[in-house]
Parts: structure tokens; C-alpha cells; sequence
């Protein structure tokens, strides 16, 4: 009995020290999202007080052909980019696996350039390199004889360009396979050769499944943070009337449209509403992600699902 | 047999060198575009220098825009928002490593369930909060949500705290230092590189942002680099005035520094990402 009182001091101390994060969690967390809950169901301009408006958001929503474009827009842009940058960072990374020392660090700092280059500039930056008439893009196709694109401008050629600017942007994937690359053993590909593994084999049967939990976050990640583009979209064909003009809805990402609906038309109620629609298709994708991962990724000694990544 | 590894080393030193080259040259462009007089800045697009030179466009920029307050708000934001993350993120992350109590692991999994949610769904309730307390048009809610810690960086500083052996907390304890001691004197000293990869990483998302400046912040004096970059596009880019120069030449002073306190803090960035998989 006499540890008790000690352990209720001690119990006091650690919720002193979560004090913090309690708060922001009631304040920041848990009750805006109730809020958001309640606001989406409500008509609300900021001015005049929210007015209940039962589900008529989600149903204005279902009809709203802007909601549709963004929808659209905002997939066609995942599908491209995840595949697209995941495939060519891991290239990279191989590479830079395959040369050692100096050298590796050197092109890995490289690759990590752009990643530090704050996204607005990025979209300044590729509205000149995309530039139809006389961009960098286009001279370099030029000197293969090929006539680029308009790139800003033609509706159809808007969404290809912003996925080309986002594979500049392969850093952080670049440095997270790599990382995972060389912790693979090597004693595993002097067995798989002694086995008789040729170099395709040897990457399926050894280096996949070895980097497979690293694979399976990039995905994750790469998915989760596409679907919510916004800033380097935005400064490239938002903003200002001459942009939104030059591209029509081919830039209108989901999450531009509900900066738009909440911020500049002061539909607080519909914005909810569309932050509501975008958690869930977050939320659904990435359960079927963990679900398909689950089956093909490999964990050392790790049972699936335990989170506790980054130790050491 | 014997020559084959090093020519397969060579060969994979080229390929290298030459996605290096894709991923430097819009960096080149960038700053050669930006040193050129405007009726210049698509021409020549693969001759790595300013031809002719035309220096005066960082001081148009200058005329133009208030860049050294954007500079100076930017780096004031950035440093309130990495501080007030890193410290009271160590501070909670410090509660959940050391201490055993009843809710430890459903509070934990309330940590890592944040992680999970979208920004965009608090965007606007977390708006009327600020509203509500008369700081929208202020740089306040840029940074003061950090005050109460933010997920990723617990999680990260309560697996660096964890590693550090648990004799070393009781052995202050038992010559008698309070639980406040053992973080301020024990912990954050020994977490010192976690707590400096929390920092930069913070640094470097406020210093990205656009969408909070968009939201809160009216007065153009007020704005930090990203939100006066954008305000630049859209008058001298997309607006009437077309004056490119004064674009590109603020495109590299809104980028410049950050590179510069990459390469200060470069093993920061690379090993915290490696070893946390942080988006970047």
C-alpha cells in the first residue's frame, strides 16, 4: 500500500505533461470537427447566424458539376503522380545504391533540392519552364523537332503540366527508399546469387519485399498528400481573374474549390460539407490501401500494424 | 569479370549525373532568368548565364514590394511556429514516455488518430475560433495552434525519449529531482538532434505555407514570403502590368534563404527524414 499515493502523484505529473496536447486536441481537434459536422448541415456566411439546412449541402453537392470537375481533376492527378513519382524515386534511389561514399550523398542532396523550394515559388517557377510559346519545356522538346503543348493554357494539357511539375518534386520518396535500401542485407542477395538469382530476380524476390513497408508508406503518403494539392495549383491558376480565365476548370483541385466555397463566396456550411466528402474518400482509400498492403508487404519480425516505425 | 563492377559504376555515375542535371537546371534557369532585362527572359533558355546582365531587377522588386518586411515576418512566423511545436511537443511526447498512468494508450492513439485527419476539416471552425477572438488579420494563428503540440513530432520525441535509458531518469530521481527537472535537465538535453530535426522541419512547413496567410492575413505588410510571392503573380504576372522580372527575381529571394538553412542544417533533413519517413 505504500506506492499508492506515489503513483497518483505520478499520475498527475503525466496528465501535466499531456495538458497541452488535451487542450489542443478539445480545442483544435475533436470540437471542430463536431463543428464542421453541425456547419455542414447548416447554411452559414458569416454574417447573418447559420442558418439548418438539413442535408441540403450533400444533396447540392451530388449536383454540383464543380464538385465533379474537382473530383475528377484532383484523380486524374493522383493516378498519374503516385505511380509516376514513386517509380521514378525508386529508380533514383537504386542508383544511388549502387555507387557508394561521396558521391551518393552528393546526388541525394541534389534530388532533395527542390523539395526545398517552397511551393508557391515552385508554381511561379513552372509557369515560365511550361510556358506555351517560349518555355524551357518546350524549347528542350524543340530540340528533338517535337512542337510542345500549351501547357497553361489548353484545358487538356493543364493536368499533364502540374503532374510534370510534381516529378520534380521526388526528394523526400527518393530518401525514404533509399534509406530502406540499405538496410536490406547483403547476405541475402549473396545467397539469392548462389542460388543461381539472375538481377531481375533478384529484385523482385529480395529487394521488393525487403523495402516493401517503405514502399507501401510512400504510397500512403504520396496518395494522401496529392488528393489534398493546393498551393502550387493555386498560385499558378488561381487568384486573379486573367488565370482562372486561361485554364477554365481544368485546374480546380478539390481542395481549391473548398478554399474557394469557404473563403471567397463565404459558404461556410458548403465547405464543411465538401471537407466532410473529402475525409471519406481519404478515409476509404486509405483502408484499401492498408487492407491490399497488408497482403504484400513484409515485416521483419514485426507483426503488420504495429506503427512503431522510426526508432533508432 | 574483374572491370565489370567498375564500369557498371561509372554507368550508374552518369545516369546520375544526368538526372542531377534535370533536377538542378530549373534552379539555373531560375536565377539566370531573373538577371535578365524582361525582353530577354525566354530567350537563350540553355545558356547558363545573364546575357545581358540586368541586376537592377532585385532592386525594381525592392520598389515594387515590401520584400525585407515579407522576410522578416516570414522568418518571425517561422521561428514562433518551430519553437512553440518543438518545445511543447516535447514537453507532452516527454509525459507519454516517461510515465505510466490509466489512459496512456488510448491518449497515445488519440496522437496518432490526428495524424490521420485532413487539415481541411477544421479549416473553417478553426477560422471562427480565431475570428471569434478578434485575430484573423493578425500573423497570430499562423503559429499559435503549435502551442499545444502537434502529433507527428510527439510521436517522434517520445520514440527519442524511449531510447534513452530509464537508470538515467531514476538515478536523478533518487537524489531528488523533480519531474520537471528530469525533462528540462535530463531529456531535452539528450534530445537534442530530435529536437533540432522537429525545429527545422517546422521551419520549413511554415515557411511553405500558403494557406494560412491566404486565409488570415488582409494587410499586405503583414504577409510572409509565399503570400507575398502570390500577391506578385497575380499583379505582375497575370494582372495587366506584366513585369516578369520582378517575378522571377522574387521567386529567388522567396527561395533562396531556405536553402541556405538547408544546407546549415542538411544532416537534420536527410536523417530525419530516413529515419521518420516525414513528408516532406
Amino acid at each position: 500500500m505504500r506506492t499508492r499515493p506515489r503513483l497518483r502523484t505520478e499520475t498527475r505529473w503525466a496528465y501535466v505533461f499531456l495538458l497541452p496536447w488535451l487542450l489542443g486536441l478539445v480545442i483544435f481537434q475533436v470540437g471542430p470537427m463536431v463543428a464542421s459536422f453541425v456547419l455542414s448541415l447548416t447554411d452559414y456566411d458569416l454574417i447573418s447566424s447559420p442558418r439548418f439546412a438539413g442535408l441540403g449541402n450533400y444533396a447540392e453537392m451530388l449536383k454540383d458539376p464543380k464538385v465533379a470537375a474537382a473530383i475528377g481533376n484532383t484523380a486524374f492527378y493522383t493516378v498519374l503522380h503516385v505511380p509516376l513519382a514513386i517509380a521514378i524515386a525508386l529508380l533514383l534511389a537504386l542508383m544511388l545504391n549502387r555507387i557508394t561514399g561521396r558521391a551518393a550523398g552528393f546526388f541525394r542532396t541534389v534530388f532533395y533540392l527542390p523539395s526545398m523550394t517552397p511551393y508557391v515559388a515552385v508554381g511561379v517557377l513552372f509557369l515560365f519552364l511550361l510556358n506555351g510559346q517560349a518555355g524551357l519545356v518546350n524549347q528542350f522538346l524543340g530540340l528533338f523537332g517535337i512542337d510542345g503543348p500549351q501547357w497553361t493554357t489548353d484545358p487538356a494539357w493543364v493536368k499533364p503540366g502540374i503532374v510534370l511539375m510534381s516529378l520534380w518534386n521526388l526528394g523526400t520518396t527518393t530518401i525514404i527508399l533509399f534509406a530502406a535500401l540499405r538496410n536490406v542485407p547483403r547476405e541475402l542477395y549473396e545467397a539469392a546469387m548462389i542460388d543461381g538469382a539472375g538481377p531481375w530476380q533478384r529484385f523482385r524476390s529480395v529487394t521488393v519485399p525487403m523495402i516493401s513497408s517503405a514502399l507501401f508508406f510512400v504510397v500512403i503518403v504520396n496518395t494522401i498528400t496529392s488528393l489534398q494539392m493546393f498551393d502550387q495549383v493555386y498560385t499558378m491558376y488561381f487568384g486573379s481573374q486573367s488565370a482562372q480565365q486561361s485554364s477554365g476548370d481544368a485546374a480546380l483541385f478539390y481542395v481549391v474549390y473548398l478554399f474557394q466555397q469557404g473563403f471567397q463566396f463565404l459558404h461556410m456550411g458548403y465547405a464543411s460539407a465538401l471537407a466532410w466528402l473529402l475525409f471519406a474518400i481519404i478515409a476509404v482509400i486509405t483502408v484499401i490501401q492498408v487492407k491490399a498492403g497488408n497482403r504484400f508487404v513484409y515485416y521483419e519480425s514485426e507483426p503488420p500494424g504495429a506503427a512503431e516505425r522510426g526508432t533508432r | 569479370m574483374t572491370s565489370a563492377p567498375e564500369t557498371r559504376r561509372a554507368f550508374f555515375l552518369v545516369m546520375l549525373a544526368a538526372a542531377s542535371a534535370v533536377f538542378l537546371y530549373p534552379f539555373v534557369w531560375l536565377v539566370v532568368a531573373s538577371l535578365k532585362p524582361r525582353s530577354r527572359t525566354f530567350a537563350d533558355p540553355f545558356v547558363p548565364w545573364p546575357h545581358p546582365f540586368s541586376p537592377q531587377n532585385y532592386a525594381a522588386v525592392w520598389d515594387a514590394a515590401p520584400m525585407l518586411a515579407w522576410l522578416v515576418n516570414t522568418l518571425i512566423v517561422g521561428f514562433m511556429a518551430a519553437l512553440t511545436v518543438t518545445v511543447s511537443s516535447a514537453f507532452v511526447a516527454f509525459g507519454f514516455a516517461y510515465f505510466r498512468f490509466p489512459g496512456r494508450g488510448v491518449l497515445f492513439g488519440s496522437v496518432l488518430g490526428t495524424m490521420m485527419l485532413p487539415s481541411a476539416v477544421t479549416l473553417v471552425p478553426t477560422y471562427l475560433i480565431w475570428n471569434s477572438v478578434g485575430l484573423t488579420g493578425t500573423q497570430v494563428p499562423l503559429w499559435a495552434g503549435n502551442l499545444f503540440g502537434s502529433a507527428f513530432y510527439i510521436f517522434l520525441l517520445r520514440q527519442f525519449f524511449l531510447s534513452i535509458p530509464r537508470y538515467v531518469f531514476e538515478a536523478a530521481r533518487v537524489d531528488g529531482a523533480s519531474y520537471l527537472d528530469l525533462f528540462w535537465r535530463i531529456a531535452l538535453p539528450l534530445a537534442r538532434p530530435a529536437l533540432i530535426i522537429a525545429f527545422v522541419f517546422e521551419l520549413k512547413a511554415s515557411w511553405f505555407d500558403l494557406m494560412k496567410p491566404l486565409i488570415y492575413l488582409q494587410d499586405p505588410r503583414l504577409f510572409t514570403l509565399p503570400r507575398g510571392l502570390k500577391a506578385i503573380v497575380d499583379q505582375f504576372y497575370q494582372g495587366g502590368d506584366p513585369k516578369w522580372e520582378i517575378v522571377l527575381a522574387a521567386g529567388v529571394i522567396t527561395t533562396l534563404p531556405l536553402i541556405v538553412i538547408f544546407f546549415i542544417g542538411q544532416r537534420y533533413f536527410v536523417e530525419g527524414i530516413a529515419t521518420t519517413g516525414q513528408r516532406g
